[in-house]
């Protein structure tokens, strides 16, 4: 009975089982063909899908950075060139907790506050998925090191990247410029000029001076290189490449070490020189003081540096011979001079008599001269030498407006030169057409007046009044100023040059032009007004001084320097060329707020001339000593920087 | 077996002939896929071949000891599992975030792996003692025998080998008679208990399951693994794109390829027809399996073949399922494929016990 309950039970028991096993069974084969669908609808329907992806997956187009032309002066010193060093880079998409990551990284390679503070502003200057650089110049030992905790550091990458350096840090900074970080504005400029396929991979560009006017040249043409890579992005094997062209070399018409000459003279004043060959057009010096270390801009500036700079008071960032407008005060005097007899209504013989003033007949208003009382009689050359203003009132007066107008404007003035940086100041030479145009106003004959001596609404930047002094020291050829003399391939082989031809010559009458030659000479005479700057010089030295008021002085006021301000003093104005005879150099010096032309702005002048025409270096008197010192340890704070932190 | 030269039935005597030729298929497939994941590293090869050899060993060795002997040291098994398990609650070395080995001192070992055999066969063994007066409270009592270990195990945490443990001690359940309304009851109130389980889960967890739902969410990070392996079996077309030719395996494209993602690298090369014959053997496999525990002779033994069969299958459905992106990611070897030593020694120490089955004489209980 027991055993046939069992046995029952048993059965039972074993159908139940092999009941569950069949359903189980049924059950597995469901999920199998479920797994086969799947299968199917990857390996099948979905296969040119991710048949596309795995390739995406496999193959990578790397762009070859070319190598960035190299900048030298006309003498082949080098001004900016390139060295490779490794970079460590963030990607910043890739990373959960940056700031916890850069700590954690710190343990690793040093990384000051410095280099924090410029990754974050880099952080905002581009897009969260560039790699951008925490330190730059690492050393091969923290290279090493970093190599050994890399898988620590996803997202962190070492790399070796081509950098910029500027060999001879604030001289002839305003010409070269910098390059920087492309941001979202240049890329913007690059697409509209179709440009973007090329710097794919680029990582800089010239933002300003030679290195932004050049940027085509400079830059090459980017190589491709396509690469089999695996996951990590590493390459593993190369498919195919198109190398790189280096970008092209820039020889400068600058004259190194008559800029360092000419950039030391200044000392710690502010203010800017041009000097031109009036052969060629080509600028010899393109000074404007202060200037800045460029080599801070090439990673990305960090912000103190960039308050310090943009907020300084002396505006070391402004290109003040290219983009500083001032009234060219008596410097306007030899153009005057040569309409004056150009247009007949002054002759070489003919003098006034200069009571100190000029009145317009009817009118009781007097435009006095600088020297209370008048200089007697006064005739073309005494009125430059002297650079009496009675004489030019009367003159503007009898030219008119138009003429002055049309006369000087041959010279350049109030009108970009058309220099090869970007960024000219035109200044303004007024005429009644833009005085009705800005002011809405008709031309009085006032108006003509202090135009005359170069005070009324004049003004121009010291680029354009060397120009206009080498077309003068040239006997009227007019050759567009550049500062860059050739273009040259990487095998140094001349790709363009520039300054063969002249724009165009003015038609002048010599015997006019010898006058007014021969007056500017006598400037640096004895009883010139630039005499002191001009004793012993060995050639003949032309020259004219000038003074730019930055305040007006009221009727019946005098100006006296003492009382005023520094920074409303009046602007100290020099041009000059020599040997007069043949100039081979004309150029312009400003010395801001220097006070007078003929103390301020005429010794750097002479200083500049002699270097350039006899190869004498200034006296340490006389270019200055204490600056100088300083300067060098501006140069030495600046190596360090770059040695120390990079 | 009576074709079978006589020198040689001592070593085949309790040998099945359809499973091992089954098994030495897949290694054979397993060594060739790993040579291509591994980039011709013959060190590896060679290794895994070792643990192949090894495992067969055990798979002998256990197929030529009756079951009896087996059902004796189920509970000491156990036991000594849990206990080891216990250890390494509270002693255990950590590693990637997770506590799972247990360092002896001279080796180091991973209890849940024992348990994966230590739990069916306790809970078998548990049911064959009872199996006269089978009630709903030893249901009970098995159900506490399997959550002891599951719970430590996901605790420590191993998402994976809790959840095997977990479907191959269900097994038993289910096949020793577990009424359906209960089951229908219990997985009512599982899905009721859902957020609750959510809330206790890791974070990594939680994540693979947020992956699983949509996998580029996190292209990168969690969803990198699924990501690559689609793109893997997906580019692998019909014919695949032939042995050691699989970009996202050489290219190093795919994470994991020689342990837990080896099937992509499978899929890849050989494609949907390899996919199929794959299964195919795989199916053999189970096939043969489910033949023996309907054949079983006890309780014990139908129990533990139903259970060890069923559980090859979940490994392979879990594991192809993560792979090719509609489950989870959880640490889940392909049996016979993945490269490992250990999950190849438990995955031919079942197959032992149900050659055991099938070969040593039967007591039928008639």
């Amino acid at each position: 009975m027991n055993h046939r309950i069992e046995l029952r039970s048993y059965s039972r028991e074993l159908h139940n089982f092999r009941l569950r096993l069949a359903i189980s069974a049924g059950f597995m084969l469901l999920l199998f063909l479920l797994l086969f669908a799947r299968f199917f609808y990857l390996q099948v329907s979905q296969r040119d899908h991710y048949h596309t992806l795995a390739e995406a997956n496999r193959i990578s187009i790397a762009p070859i950075v070319p190598n960035r032309g190299l900048i030298f002066d006309r003498n082949g010193v080098v001004l900016a060139h390139n060295y490779s060093a490794y970079t460590l880079e963030i990607v910043p998409s890739r990373i959960g907790n940056l700031e916890r990551l850069i700590n954690e990284l710190t343990t690793v390679v040093e990384i000051s506050a410095r280099d924090r503070k410029r990754f974050k502003k880099l952080m905002e200057e581009n897009r969260r998925f560039e790699s951008l650089p925490i330190r730059t110049r690492l050393s091969d030992v923290e290279v090493a090191r970093f190599a050994a905790n890399r898988y620590r550091f996803p997202g962190v990458e070492i790399k070796a990247r081509p950098f910029r350096q500027y060999p001879k840090g604030e001289f002839a900074s305003h010409v070269v410029g910098y390059i920087g970080r492309i941001n979202d504005k240049d890329l913007e400029r690059l697409e509209a000029d179709s440009e973007l396929a090329n710097y794919r991979g680029s990582q800089h560009m010239g933002k300003i001076g030679i290195e932004q006017s050049y940027e085509r040249e400079l830059h090459g043409i980017t190589g491709i290189e396509e690469m089999e890579t695996d996951a990590g992005g590493r390459a593993i094997r190369v498919i195919s490449r198109t190398p790189p062209i280096a970008g092209r070399n820039l020889k400068l018409s600058l004259d190194f070490k008559l800029q360092e000459v000419a950039e030391k003279a200044f000392g710690d004043r502010r203010g800017a020189l041009v000097a031109i060959e009036p052969a060629t057009g080509d600028v010899l010096a393109f000074v404007s003081r202060p200037g800045f270390d460029p080599n801070l801009f090439v990673d990305g500036i960090d912000t103190e540096n960039w308050e310090l700079l943009n907020n300084s008071i002396d505006r070391p960032l402004n290109n003040r011979a290219l983009r500083g407008v001032y009234p060219p005060g008596s410097t306007f005097k030899p153009f005057m001079a040569l309409a004056g007899l150009e247009l007949k209504k002054r002759w070489p013989g003919s003098a006034i008599s200069d009571p100190g003033y000029f009145s317009l007949p009817g009118s009781t208003h007097r435009f006095r001269d600088w020297k209370a009382g008048g200089h007697g009689l006064v005739d073309l050359h005494k009125s430059l030498v002297i650079s009496c203003d009675t004489y030019y009132y009367s003159l503007a007066h009898d030219l008119g407006i138009d003429n002055i107008y049309n006369f000087t404007s041959q010279f350049g003035l109030g009108k970009k030169t058309g220099i090869d940086i970007e960024g000219e100041a035109a200044g303004l030479l007024p005429s009644q057409e833009w005085k009705m145009q800005r002011h809405k106003q008709n031309w009085f004959a006032g108006d003509t007046i202090s135009v005359g001596i170069g005070q009324g609404y004049n003004l121009t930047t010291p680029l354009q009044l060397a120009f206009a002094t080498a077309v003068l020291a040239g006997n009227g050829a007019a050759f567009r100023p550049h500062l860059v003399k050739q273009v040259l391939d990487s095998n140094n082989r001349i790709v363009r040059e520039f300054g063969t031809s002249p724009l165009y010559r003015l038609k002048l009458d010599p015997a006019n032009l010898k006058a007014v030659h021969n007056a500017l000479v006598d400037v640096t005479r004895p009883g010139g007004t630039a005499a002191v700057a001009g004793a012993g010089a060995a050639y003949t030295f032309a020259g004219k001084t000038g003074t730019a008021q930055v305040v007006g002085v009221k009727q019946g006021e005098k100006y006296e320097e003492s009382k005023l301000d520094e920074r409303h003093r009046d602007h100290a104005l020099f041009i000059s060329y020599a040997p007069a005879e043949n100039p081979k150099i004309a150029l312009s010096v400003l010395v801001e707020n220097g006070g007078h032309g003929g103390s301020a702005a005429a010794p750097i002048a002479r200083v500049v001339m002699d270097y350039y025409l006899l190869g004498k270096l200034p006296k340490e008197a006389a270019a200055r000593p204490v600056d100088q010192v300083d300067e060098e340890e501006d140069e030495e704070h600046q190596q360090n920087r770059e040695d120390g932190h990079g | 077996m009576a074709r079978l030269p006589h020198a040689g039935h001592y070593f085949t005597r309790y040998i099945d002939g359809l499973l091992l030729c089954g098994i030495l298929l897949l290694m054979a497939t397993g060594l060739i896929t790993l040579f291509s994941a591994t980039d011709a590293n013959s060190a590896r090869v060679t290794s895994q071949a070792i643990n192949m050899l090894v495992a067969l060993s055990v798979m002998w060795l256990v197929a030529n000891i009756p079951l009896e002997h087996i059902m004796r040291i189920a509970l000491p098994l156990y036991a000594a599992g849990l206990f080891l398990l216990l250890c390494v609650a509270l002693f255990g070395e950590v590693n990637n975030g997770a506590r799972r080995w247990l360092n002896l001192g001279v080796t180091r070992i991973q209890p849940s792996e024992l348990m994966k055999i230590a739990v069916p066969l306790m809970m078998a063994w548990y049911f064959d003692k009872h199996e006269t007066t089978l009630r709903l409270r030893d249901y009970g009592v098995a159900t506490l025998l399997l959550l002891a270990p599951v719970l430590l195990i996901l605790r420590q945490p191993d998402l994976g080998t809790a959840l095997l443990i977990a479907s191959s001690g269900f097994y038993v359940l289910f096949f020793s008679g577990l009424s359906w309304r209960i089951m229908a009851a219990v997985a009512i109130a599982g899905g009721a208990s859902l957020p609750l389980l959510w809330s206790m889960m890791h974070d990594y967890q939680r994540k693979r399951v947020m992956t699983l739902l949509d996998p580029t969410q996190d292209a990168l990070g969690a969803g990198y693994h699924t990501i690559q392996s689609t793109i893997a079996i997906g580019s692998g077309g019909v014919l695949g794109k032939g042995w050691q030719q699989g970009t996202q395996t050489h290219l190093a494209f795919l994470p994991e390829r020689s342990t837990d993602f080896i099937f992509a690298v499978f899929s890849e090369e050989f494609g949907l027809l390899g996919n199929l014959l794959l299964l195919l053997l795989y199916l053999a496999l189970i096939a043969r399996g489910m033949v023996i525990a309907a054949n079983a002779s006890t309780q014990f033994t139908r129990l533990i073949a139903a259970s060890i069969t069923l559980t090859f299958f979940t490994y392979i459905f879990v594991n192809i399922g993560m792979v090719i992106g509609i489950l989870p990611v959880v640490g889940v070897p392909l049996p016979l494929i993945s490269y490992g030593g250990t999950s190849m020694v438990t995955m031919l120490l079942g197959f032992g016990i149900l050659m055991s089955i099938q070969t040593h004489p039967k007591l039928v209980k008639t």
